[in-house]
């Protein structure tokens, strides 16, 4: 007894726990942002699925395979599996695993929970997939849950509205660990200012969420009371507003577009200086910008709105306050750019995903001003020309992000080089077949293609075609870095050294690799003559 | 299935042989509006094209000349204000240059003043209601039959030899050409949007809400749209169809549309 105490208690101060206990009991910041990445890959392959079934209806003209019911229930679980199954989490296991190293504390401010706020997402997503399975299918309202259409769900709305509640205390949870990690936990020395990009970007992201989820909770909530309880929030017929509706959606939803990408953002301006072996330009104007982006974000929500009926001022405004959005988010590009400028680069694969970022986000960027001016938006709006935009933003922008992201920290994490070669393979393919999946989305949409729908006129047979291989090579390119990853993680390729790169700036390469279970127990020094990677 | 699939890729690589469907570019429309849209919409897409060459050049450039494989030093430089400040106010000048023309043509678009005719259009689940206001006229479209009959699963009927697949209706709205007609939007269930790229118009039909559009057209024809706005299962087949016609056509037609009136017997005088 006394020996099965003993050992407990020294397992507990070297090592982590043997079989599931270590992971069902994870306070270890590490182990616990090791799940959230394996979980954000799995629904990225769940989400990807229903993305390949999406994409071989549309293949062809006609009703090959699915019905529209079914088809409508893919494109609502492919976005909501999408945005809080793999992005999201995604984030929050690089934020787990990155900001306590990068910070050098010894982990995140609040282990328990941040073990509650992981394990509360499996049974979210279990209880959102599993109304595939209900009579009346998955809710297949779009994810956007607009009302009335949305109280039509048979079994699984009260499911679905239970799963967004439970995603959204896991990302409030999450935010408060990671804010109270980043204030009260640095290194000393570690001013705010001197803080890493991707601390900076994940500091504000986690604030947006704690803004805006409690408002898309609010929101689905009304929706339960109104489909269950007799209230008429949003129902015309008892005096409610069908319109209010998205006014609450998108005041969360438009911060939500900048949570899944500011820590894009941070991760592309942490891999640029590192293979440009030059510091980020611009380190305080970056703050800035990400600052101004976030403070901007929640001004600019009707611009998801242009079609239902605003005053001509509301409209002026939301235009206005929308196109703003591009100057801050010109400076990073420009930023980064300038980091490049006169660097001396090489091209491994993070910064192969960060360049191509750095180009496919702004194109995602030069739709958004497009998508800005209310006369050509009224086209625009719910075509693909915008499915188009969101999806440039989204996966060259955040998903390219966090790949990047993997391929520049798996060594750390995992002690083991990746396969350079396949990484490149798999940059290539996935960089070829993201343009040819999503650039004719653009023409499909200007040419007068609406967005959610199962099958079309003949005239767009053709470009539905090219998108829909272009999907196909991208699904398949993704088992190439699932691939790589398990190879890393099973500990095949050559042992990486702690600083893995060329001379990188920042505390996470001052542990060896693969990190051990616990790091800077005692709070590194920070060089006093302030260090490119931290001026 | 499979029989049906590769049925639809052959009639695919006819299709592109036989039609230039691999259209590009939005409509320009047959509006005044819809044309000054069309204009805005090449203004912004050729500013952001400059944009992207000075932008996309300088990252080539720097990709191409800054490599350690050419044996180059990294500069030290990490900020400069001249440069930031630069390139946060050249945005925000070509950011003006685009927001007055596209203020001012949205103001233009919102004036819907003196139409000549209103037409109320309704959203059902899944067809269109139209009714013209003060001419006792009003009907139902809906997707026409022959889409209707080839759009099931399973139906074994190419879509490629239906006439205007998915975009032809039963009854469609006529208009005159040249008059300023104001559509009315609202709904009967949930929220649709009646989009016709055409005529440059895209508005939702909200249950509980009376929205405002106008058009004027100004070439007669078939003009034809959908829903825009997922309004469930079947959101894919309830076209729109415009035909502009002459103002006398119009006027033949609407009188032949009137409902016969009712006998005058037992009414009181108005």
């Amino acid at each position: 007894m006394n020996t099965a105490v003993a050992e407990l208690e020294a397992h507990d101060h070297h090592g982590p726990e043997k079989g599931f206990r270590r992971w069902l009991f994870a306070t270890n910041h590490k182990d616990i942002g090791t799940m959230y990445l394996l979980f954000s890959l799995t629904m990225l392959f769940v989400g990807g699925t229903m993305a390949m079934i999406i994409r071989s209806e549309l293949l062809a003209p006609g009703l090959q395979f699915v019905n529209p019911d079914f088809f409508n229930q893919m494109t609502t679980m492919h976005a909501l599996v999408m945005i809080f199954g793999a992005v999201m989490p995604a984030f929050v296991g690089l934020a787990n695993w990155m900001v306590p190293l990068m910070i050098g504390a010894p982990d995140m401010a609040l282990p328990r929970m941040n073990n509650l706020s992981f394990w509360i997402l499996p049974f979210a997503f279990m209880l959102l997939l599993s109304t595939l399975f209900m009579s009346g299918g998955a809710p297949a309202g779009g994810w956007t849950m607009y009302p009335p259409l949305v109280l039509q769900t048979g079994d699984a709305f009260p499911f679905l509205i239970f799963s967004v509640h439970l995603m959204g205390l896991s990302s409030i949870m999450g935010a408060i660990n990671i804010i109270v990690t980043i204030v009260n936990m640095r290194a000393p020395d570690m001013s705010l200012l001197k803080m890493p990009m991707f601390v900076w970007s994940w500091l504000i992201t986690a604030y947006l969420l704690i803004a805006v989820m409690p408002v898309l909770a609010g929101a689905v909530t009304m929706l339960l009371t109104d489909q269950f309880f007799g209230t008429s929030f949003f129902l015309a017929a008892g005096g409610g507003d069908p319109v209010m509706y998205q006014h609450i959606f998108w005041f969360f939803g438009h911060p939500e577009v900048y949570i899944m990408i500011l820590p894009a953002f941070g991760v592309v301006s942490e891999i640029i200086p590192t293979f440009a072996r030059k510091p980020l330009f611009g380190h305080d104007s970056m703050v800035y910008a990400i600052s101004a982006i976030a403070f901007l974000s929640f001004i600019v929500w009707a611009h998801h709105m242009f079609t239902v009926g605003m005053p001509l001022s509301g409209q002026l405004f939301f235009m206005f306050a929308t196109m703003l959005i591009a100057v801050p988010t010109g400076v990073k590009i420009f930023n980064w750019t300038a980091t490049m400028w006169r660097g001396s680069m090489t091209f491994e694969t993070p910064m192969l995903f960060a360049v191509a970022f750095l180009f496919l986000f702004t194109i995602g960027g030069f739709s958004g001003v497009m998508v800005a001016i209310v006369p050509a938006d009224i086209q625009y709006h719910d075509s693909y020309f915008v499915v188009a935009h969101f999806h440039y933003v989204l996966v060259p922008g955040a998903l390219f992000g966090i790949l990047g992201a993997v391929y520049y920290w798996l060594p750390k994490w995992t002690g083991r080089m990746y396969n350079e070669k396949l990484g490149q393979i798999h940059f290539w393919l996935t960089a070829i077949f993201v343009n040819v999946t999503f650039f004719p989305m653009h023409f499909l949409g200007l040419a007068g293609m609406p967005r959610r729908i199962p099958d079309y006129a003949t005239q767009f047979t053709d470009w539905n075609f090219v998108a829909s291989i272009g999907a196909f090579g991208f699904g398949l390119s993704q088992f190439i870095f699932v691939y790589i990853v398990i190879s890393c993680m099973r500990g095949r390729g050559e042992p990486a050294t702690a600083e893995v790169w060329d001379n990188p700036k920042g505390l996470e390469w001052t542990v060896p690799s693969p990190a051990p279970f616990h790091t800077f127990e005692v709070p590194p020094k920070i060089p006093a003559a302030p260090a490119p990677g931290f001026s | 299935m499979i029989r049906r699939l590769s049925l639809c890729l052959t009639g695919l690589l006819v299709a592109t042989g036989t039609r230039a469907d691999w259209a590009v570019n939005m409509p320009r429309g047959i509006t005044e509006l819809s044309a000054e849209t069309y204009g805005l919409h090449m203004m912004v897409f050729w500013w952001c094209v400059g944009i992207a060459v000075v932008v996309f050049g300088a990252m080539l450039y720097t990709m191409v000349m800054h490599r350690k494989s050419r044996g180059v030093t990294p500069a030290k430089f990490s900020h400069s204000m001249t440069a930031e400040v630069t390139w946060t106010i050249i945005p925000v000048i070509i950011l003006l240059i685009m927001a007055v023309p596209s203020a001012e043509t949205l103001i233009r678009i919102e004036d819907s003043r003196d139409p000549a005719h209103t037409v109320v259009v309704t959203g059902y689940q899944w067809k269109w209601h139209y009714t013209y206001q003060g001419e006792d006229v009003s009907f139902y479209s809906t997707l026409a039959r022959a889409s209707s009959e080839a759009r099931h699963k399973g139906a074994n009927i190419d879509p490629a030899t239906v006439e205007n697949y998915l975009l032809d209706v039963d009854r469609p709205l006529v208009v005159p050409r040249g008059a300023k007609i104001r559509v009315l939007l609202t709904s009967n269930d949930v929220i649709h949007s009646w989009w016709v790229p055409e005529l440059s118009i895209k508005k939702d039909a909200i249950p509980g809400f009376m929205n405002e559009i106008w058009f004027q057209a100004e070439e007669t024809g078939l003009f034809r749209g959908q829903c825009a706005e997922l309004c469930g299962m079947d959101h894919a087949y309830m076209p729109i169809v415009v035909e502009v016609v002459e103002p006398e056509a119009f006027e033949t037609w609407i009188d032949s549309q009137r409902e016969p009136a009712e006998p005058a017997v037992g009414r009181t005088a108005p």
